[in-house]
C-alpha cells in the first residue's frame, strides 16, 4: 500500500481495508505520512493479549487515499507504551486517554494525561479491560464519594462559569458542560462525559456472535443498524463467511431507513430550538408516519436486531415495497413544502446562519467527520469513496456545504434525506431475489476482521478479535462523535449562551456511543 | 410568506392527535400509601422529569416521539418539566452506569413528595444487555424505589403513557366523575 513516497506494508483483507503490524517508531512514520497525504485517524484503540503472545495492543484505524488502514503494534506486558499521536492527529487525545484508563497503555509524552472515561467507578490503579480484571468483584466496592477531575480553568476579569450536567434541561443523554462565559458570550466549553460508560467493552467478552450482534446494535441505540452492520461486516470478514445479495441490499435498506429517521428528528429539533414549535410538530409527525411503516414491514420502530450475523432477519415482499416506495414519495413532497417554509423562515435562517461555525481548516486539522465533517467541506462519506456491497452499485451523491454553521449542517441533512429517499427508491427496484440468511463459517482458530459504515451520524467502525472457541475476545465499537466532541467545543467559541442548545443540537452527537 | 406558507400547511394537515390509551395497572410494581388521596386531588395531571442514567439512547427517542403531535400529551395534561422540583414523576430510562449512581440518587431525592418512578425499558426494568458490572449497577431499583416498569427495547410511546398512566390512575375516575 503505498502512501506517500513509501510503501507499506499492509494486505487488503476487504474492500478498501487494509492491515498491517508495525513497530510503534513505524505508526508515528505512518501517522505523519498519512496526515501528509490528507488522510485523518478514525479510531485508536487497546487490547489485552497477554493470553495471545504475551503483551498487549495499540490499535489505530486510519482513513488513507486507498481505504481504511488497520494497523496494530505489540507493547511489552511491563510499562507498555507507545509513542503519542495527538500531536499529529489531534482527535486521538481522548481515545488515548480512554486506552489508558481501560488498558493502563500509555501514550508517551502526550501532552494531556488526565483520564477520560473513569470517573469514580474503578480505581486509577484498576484496568477493566484487562483480562484479570473481575468485573463483579468490582461492582461490588463501594463508590468513593466524588469524581475530582481538573478542568480547565479561565481567569481574569468579569469571567464565571456555568457548570451544566450531567443531568440535562431536557430529554438528552448525560454529560457534563463548563462554559466559561463573559457577558453572554462563551470564551470556553469543556465537555466532561463518560458518564454513560457502562462497561460495553468488557461484557463483550466471551460472549456468542449471535449475542454479540444485538449488545453491538445498542452501543448507541439510534444508530442501531450502523453498529449491527459494521460488528457483522467484521464477524463475517473474520470467519470468511459469504452473506447473501438480497441480505445486503436489504442492510443497506435499514441503513438508509435509520438515516432519514434520524434526520427527520433533528431537522424538527433545529425548528424547535429556535422557537418554530411547527417545524418540530411537522417532522416528528412525518417521523412518527415514518417509524410505523418500520414496525408494519419489520416488526420494529427502529429496526432493532433486524441485522443478525449471517444475513438479516427479516424480509419484505412485493406489496411491502410498493408500500415503502409510496410513503418515500409522500414524505419526500411533504419535506419539499417543509424546506420552503426553514428557507423563507426569517428568525429561522437568522439563528441558523453563522451561528456555532466550524470552518474547513479547523475541521481538517482536527477530523471533523460525518455529515457535521460534510457540513464543514470534509468530502468524506464511505458509502461515495469506499463503497461496500450494495452501495458500489448505487452511486450515493455525496452532500457537501463549506459554512461550517448551523445552516450548512440544517442543510445537508436535507440533502442527504433525499439522497436516501431516492437510494430506497432504487434499491426497492433491483433488490436481488435469493435467501436472506446464511449461517456463518465456524471459526477454527483466532481470527479478526474490521466492519466500516456510514451510519447517518458518521462513520461506525467496530473491530472484532474471535477466540478459538469461536466466542468473542476483544471487541471495539468506535463512533464518530469522538472525533466530533471537541469541534463542538470549538464551534461555541464567541456564540451566546443561548445558542448553545442550538449548535449542539446541530451536530447531535451520541453520549453512549463514545461512553461505551 | 413563511406564515402564510405555515398556516396553509397546518390546514392542510388537520389533526392527526389519536385517543389515548388506557392505563396499563399491571405495569405498576408497588402501591404507596398516599395514592389514593393524592390523586382524588389531582387527577391524572401530571409533570415529569426524565433521568437517562446510562442508557443506548433508543429509549429517549421514544420519549421525544410521545411528544409529537400523534400522541397529544398536553392534552391528557401530562408534560415534562426541566425541574425535579417541579414533578410527580420521575422517569428513568437505561441501566444505572455507576457514574450516574449519585446524580440519579440526587435527582430522586429533590423531587418532593409524593413521587412516582417510572422505570422506562428492559435495562431499567431488568439491567437488559448490560446487566451489573464493574461500570453498572442494573436494574434501577437497585438504586432508588421503583413504581412502574414498562419493558421494551425500546417501549412504544404508546405503552410508555400506559406505564405513566398506571402510576397515576387510581384518581383518574374519581377527577373525571
Amino acid at each position: 500500500m503505498k502512501i506517500g513516497d513509501h510503501e507499506w506494508r499492509l494486505d487488503s483483507i476487504g474492500p478498501h481495508i487494509w492491515r498491517g503490524s508495525m513497530e510503534t517508531g513505524q505508526l508515528l512514520a505512518l501517522s505523519r505520512a498519512v496526515k501528509e497525504e490528507g488522510g485523518q485517524l478514525v479510531a485508536l484503540w487497546g487490547s489485552d493479549d497477554r493470553h495471545l503472545n504475551g503483551g498487549f495492543g495499540i490499535h489505530v484505524a486510519l482513513l488513507t487515499g486507498l481505504g481504511l488502514a488497520w494497523v496494530s503494534c505489540v507493547l511489552p506486558a511491563e510499562a507498555p507504551a507507545y509513542p503519542d499521536l495527538a500531536h499529529i492527529f489531534p482527535q486521538a487525545d481522548r481515545m488515548q486517554r480512554a486506552a489508558f484508563d481501560l488498558l493502563g497503555i500509555t501514550a508517551t509524552d502526550a501532552v494531556d494525561e488526565r483520564k477520560w472515561l473513569r470517573h469514580n467507578a474503578w480505581a486509577a490503579s484498576e484496568f477493566p479491560l484487562r483480562k484479570d480484571f473481575s468485573s463483579l468483584a468490582a461492582r461490588r466496592s463501594p463508590l468513593p464519594e466524588a469524581d475530582a477531575y481538573p478542568f480547565i480553568y479561565v481567569q481574569g476579569d468579569g469571567v464565571h462559569e456555568i457548570a451544566v450536567g450531567p443531568i440535562h434541561a431536557g430529554t438528552i443523554e448525560p454529560g457534563h458542560f463548563r462554559f466559561s462565559i463573559i457577558g453572554d458570550r462563551i470564551l470556553k466549553l469543556e465537555a466532561r462525559l463518560g458518564y454513560a460508560h457502562k462497561g460495553i467493552e468488557k461484557r463483550f467478552e466471551g460472549m456468542e456472535l449471535a449475542t454479540g450482534a444485538r449488545l453491538a446494535g445498542r452501543v448507541s441505540g439510534d444508530s442501531h443498524s450502523a453498529y449491527a452492520w459494521a460488528y457483522c461486516m467484521a464477524v463475517e470478514m473474520a470467519t470468511a463467511s459469504t452473506v447473501p445479495e438480497r441480505a445486503l441490499w436489504l442492510r443497506a435498506l435499514f441503513l438508509e431507513i435509520e438515516r432519514i429517521a434520524n434526520h427527520l428528528g433533528d431537522l424538527g429539533y433545529l425548528g424547535n430550538d429556535v422557537a418554530l414549535a411547527f417545524g418540530f410538530m411537522q417532522f416528528w409527525r412525518l417521523k412518527e408516519d415514518w417509524l410505523r411503516m418500520s414496525i408494519k414491514l419489520f416488526g420494529h420502530r427502529y429496526l432493532f436486531d433486524c441485522i443478525t450475523p449471517g444475513g438479516v432477519a427479516t424480509d419484505i415482499d412485493a406489496a411491502g415495497c410498493a408500500e415503502l416506495d409510496a410513503l418515500a414519495c409522500r414524505i419526500e413532497a411533504e419535506i419539499r413544502e417543509l424546506k420552503i417554509i426553514y428557507d423563507e423562515h426569517a428568525t429561522l435562517q437568522d439563528r441558523f446562519a453563522d451561528t456555532g461555525i466550524c470552518k474547513p481548516e479547523l475541521a481538517a486539522q482536527l477530523g471533523l467527520t460525518g455529515l457535521a465533517g460534510r457540513a464543514s467541506a470534509q468530502t468524506w462519506d464511505v458509502r461515495t469513496q469506499f463503497p461496500q456491497v450494495p452501495y458500489d452499485r448505487l452511486d450515493v451523491n455525496m452532500a457537501t456545504q463549506r459554512r461550517g454553521d448551523v445552516l450548512a449542517r440544517a442543510e445537508v441533512r436535507f440533502a442527504e434525506v433525499y439522497e436516501s429517499l431516492r437510494l430506497i427508491r432504487d434499491i426497492l427496484k433491483r433488490l436481488p431475489a435469493g435467501g436472506i440468511h446464511a449461517p456463518l463459517q465456524p471459526a477454527q482458530a483466532a481470527c479478526e476482521g474490521l466492519g466500516w459504515v456510514e451510519g447517518w451520524r458518521g462513520e461506525v467502525v467496530v473491530a472484532v478479535r474471535i477466540a478459538a472457541d469461536g466466542t468473542l475476545d476483544r471487541v471495539h465499537p468506535h463512533d464518530p462523535s469522538w472525533q466530533n466532541w471537541p469541534l463542538v467545543e470549538m464551534g461555541v467559541l464567541g456564540n451566546i449562551v443561548p445558542d448553545f442548545p442550538l449548535i449542539n443540537k446541530s451536530f447531535n452527537l451520541s453520549y453512549s456511543g463514545p461512553d461505551l | 410568506m413563511a406564515s402564510y406558507l405555515i398556516l396553509q400547511k397546518i390546514l392542510k394537515t388537520g389533526f392527526v392527535s389519536e385517543p389515548a390509551p388506557q392505563a396499563d395497572p399491571a405495569l405498576r410494581t408497588r402501591e404507596q400509601a398516599l395514592q389514593a388521596e393524592i390523586l382524588k386531588v389531582f387527577g391524572q395531571a401530571v409533570a415529569i422529569r426524565h433521568v437517562d442514567a446510562g442508557s443506548c439512547n433508543g429509549c429517549e427517542l421514544e420519549i421525544h416521539a410521545l411528544n409529537g403531535p400523534h400522541y397529544n400529551i398536553d392534552g391528557l395534561g401530562v408534560k415534562f418539566s426541566a425541574s425535579p422540583r417541579h414533578v410527580d414523576v420521575l422517569l428513568v430510562t437505561g441501566p444505572v452506569s455507576r457514574h450516574m449512581e449519585a446524580a440519579l440518587k440526587r435527582a430522586y431525592d429533590a423531587i418532593p413528595d409524593p413521587k412516582w418512578v417510572v422505570a422506562m425499558g428492559e435495562c431499567a426494568c431488568t439491567g437488559g444487555m448490560f446487566g451489573e458490572s464493574y461500570a453498572s449497577c442494573g436494574k434501577i431499583s437497585n438504586v432508588i424505589p421503583v413504581d412502574v416498569e414498562v419493558p421494551g427495547c425500546p417501549p412504544t410511546p404508546t405503552a410508555l403513557l400506559q406505564g405513566i398512566l398506571a402510576a397515576v390512575s387510581k384518581g383518574a375516575s374519581n377527577a373525571s366523575g
